[in-house]
């Protein structure tokens, strides 16, 4: 496997209201590696990961992946592309109207002609590595969050991808369920030699497991390194996102009018 | 949401459902009785005035359908209507100097093409024209006759009281 | 001066709209389908859309045809024309009451379920998770959706027809007294097939793209937030009724003038 799964070089990307969500980006996810990419909300984090899995064109620049420029694919080899890579939504994407085991099994079915068997180990392998065997078939609604999460975990590396990407997994969870999150990211990463991207502004949990660190804010990268790196740097407004200061570079008080024409 | 094998049930339960209202619908509200083309030949007359007439408009002999309009076009050169009619194949001995005159069903129904058959022992076949023909009643002209009649006695008797004194 | 550039922009955001429907309506007709993964979720559909609503559209039929045959009886009986009961009845729904009311039911039944079904699996990120896992939701849960509702209306619509007959017949033989053999000889004579029950049938396959279509769109494009969900379904309902209106009398004028 090539040294970076996925490079992105010189990229912009402005929503289709115009609104631009990155200037001229660079960022390089080596493989095998956890890589985090934090950042204030609102930066368009989410959208990273879009462009990373090909939803979203940039309006500049190239994104490669796994040797392969996204953007410019045909469908086919899009498809192609994207039975390679698994993605865990913040909101689990569960499909509803199936039960947990057949949400698992759904790409098995949709992409392989596996025998029912096969299907059946292969789900509750899944299953069992992120700890829910037991609630293979249980609905989506009756599960928890954390559980959910879980789920859409199996269900993700199904098709035992080469690049799994996170958003904002840690967000909302109970500190079992973190802890819980956490190790799972970390053990399949390592037993599957996966290449993990998290997306999240988790300061704490991100930087405990992450071998690599982005830091966006305001269009551009603001720091990248080592997590240790990353606390050492002495730059404002990295440091006002790490230690979560209320005020500084991003300021406390939204743009206003001078005091004397609100209050006098 | 119930086994696919039920769901495929019910669906197929539903197609039927619905083709039974189809046959329904179209045998006993609208009274088709013939679903497929039975063999026919094409015959032609020329009338003044089609007044109502529209294709599948029904040809009867005696008050029987034996056909039906088929294409009313206009003959460019006499400006005459030229009405194409299709004659079911079982009626195949109708002289061909039988008349054709277009009635109205009722008093202000939809009009038809109304055969009476003569004498002659030719036959109409397939592309044959029938001869003699008598154009629609247009009321609006039955009704200015009528006028101009009562108009005309009227005067001829103003005229005699004239005359006459 | 500004509300020139805000009628500008926002009738150009609508035409964008209708843009986006119509390639999403392209896509779904013409993408190549797989018929064998296919035809089982069609199948589906039409339960879901078709076979759901059937309680509905036989309930509706069946008043509406009687309440039809009351009315009619009682004004007809004025002008000694009550034997003209049957084909009253008869063109009025299979012509237009028929194809327009059916229409209109599914569009509030199961359009506006298709709608914030659609909606909530964009909210709930079940559509992007599919096409993140090459599976392109348009095949798979779009496209069934359009296929069940143009299959689904024009049966209905039928079903529609006759329970509405007979419930002008329960109502006028049975109840008002009028003779069965004129009620049903009358209504042969003036009922055409090729120009009545087939037209109605051509109009309710037109209605049936018609609500669909807009059903599908309401929800793929909805805003996904929950005040958006509902907007989109209420949207879907009242557009598809609207242009259900709307074509009717567009095509019941192209029928009136024999095309």
């Amino acid at each position: 496997m090539q040294k970076n799964l996925v490079e992105i070089s010189h990229m912009s990307f402005s929503h289709e209201n115009g609104k631009p969500v990155f200037d001229d980006v660079d960022i390089v996810i080596p493989s095998g590696k956890i890589t985090a990419i934090m950042g204030p909300s609102g930066t368009g984090k989410t959208t990273l990961l879009r462009l990373i899995g090909g939803q979203l064109i940039p309006s500049q620049g190239k994104i490669v992946v796994a040797g392969q420029t996204i953007h410019q694919l045909s469908s086919r080899a899009l498809y192609k592309l994207r039975k390679r890579m698994g993605m865990l939504f913040q909101a689990s994407g569960l499909f509803t109207q199936l039960n947990v085991f057949e949400n698992v099994a759904f790409a098995l079915r949709e992409h392989t002609n596996l025998s029912e068997s096969m299907i059946h180990t292969l789900v509750m392998l899944k299953l069992q590595m992120v700890g829910l065997r037991g609630a293979a078939y249980m609905e989506p609604t009756a599960l928890s969050g954390g559980m959910a999460r879980r789920v859409a975990l199996a269900r993700a590396i199904a098709l035992d991808p080469d690049l799994i990407m996170y958003d904002e997994p840690f967000t909302g969870q109970d500190p079992i369920s973190m802890g819980i999150l956490v190790r799972l990211i970390r053990t399949l990463n390592e037993a599957l030699g996966l290449t993990s991207v998290i997306v999240s502004h988790d300061v704490q949990e991100a930087l405990s497991i992450a071998d690599h660190v982005y830091v966006i804010s305001n269009k551009k990268i603001i720091g990248s390194g080592t997590p240790k790196e990353i606390l050492d740097n002495s730059s404002r407004q990295l440091q006002q996102f790490i230690q979560g200061l209320p005020d500084g570079p991003v300021p406390f008080d939204y743009p206003a009018n001078s005091m004397e024409q609100d209050f006098l | 949401m119930p086994s696919q094998r039920l769901i495929e049930m019910l669906v197929g339960l539903f197609l039927l459902f619905a083709i039974f209202s189809l046959a329904v619908l179209a045998f006993k509200v609208s009274g088709l009785t013939n679903l497929f083309p039975t063999k026919s030949y094409a015959v032609t007359a020329a009338f003044d005035d089609i007044g109502g007439l529209k294709i599948r408009s029904p040809i009867k002999i005696g008050g029987v359908q034996v056909g039906e309009v088929s294409n009313i076009a206009l003959d460019s050169q006499l400006f005459k209507a030229i009405v194409t009619m299709r004659i079911n194949d079982q009626y195949n001995n109708i002289p061909n100097d039988s008349s054709a005159g277009i009635y109205t069903s009722g008093l202000l129904g939809d009009n038809y093409i109304a055969i009476t058959p003569m004498y002659s022992k030719t036959v109409l076949k397939e592309g044959s024209t029938i001869e003699f023909t008598n154009s629609a009643m247009v009321l609006e002209k039955l009704i200015g006759q009528f006028i101009y009649k009562i108009g005309n006695s009227g005067n001829d008797k103003g005229e005699k009281n004239a005359n006459a004194q | 001066m500004s509300w020139i550039a805000t009628l500008g922009r926002s009738g150009m955001d609508s035409i964008r709209e209708l843009g986006k429907s119509g390639i999403l309506l392209y896509r779904i007709l013409f993408y190549p389908p797989n018929i064998r993964k296919g035809f089982p979720l069609v199948v589906q559909q039409v339960y879901m859309e078709g076979v759901l609503s059937l309680l509905i559209i036989i309930v509706s039929g069946l008043f509406i045809g009687m309440v039809l045959a009351l009315q009619g009886y009682h004004t007809l009986a004025k002008f000694g024309a009550s034997q003209q009961l049957g084909p009253l009845v008869a063109l009025s729904v299979t012509r237009e009451l028929g194809p327009v009311v059916t229409a209109i039911l599914f569009a509030g039944r199961a359009g506006s379920a298709v709608t914030a079904e659609i909606a909530l699996m964009k909210v709930t990120e079940q559509l992007s998770s599919m096409e993140m896992m090459a599976v392109d939701p348009l095949r798979r849960i779009i496209s069934p959706r359009f296929w069940g509702g143009f299959i689904s209306i024009p049966l209905l619509t039928l079903i529609f027809n006759v329970v509405a007959i007979y419930g002008a017949y329960l109502v006028g033989v049975r109840w008002l007294g009028l003779d069965a053999g004129v009620f049903w000889s009358n209504m042969q004579s003036s009922v055409e097939f090729h120009s009545d029950i087939v037209n109605g049938i051509i109009k309710s396959i037109v209605f049936g793209v018609a609500v669909t279509w807009i059903a599908l769109v309401q929800g793929y494009f909805a805003i996904p937030t929950s005040a958006g969900i509902a907007s989109a379904t209420t949207r879907s309902v009242v557009y598809a009724s609207l242009v259900v209106l709307g074509l009717d009398f567009i095509l019941t004028a192209m029928m009136i003038g024999e095309w």
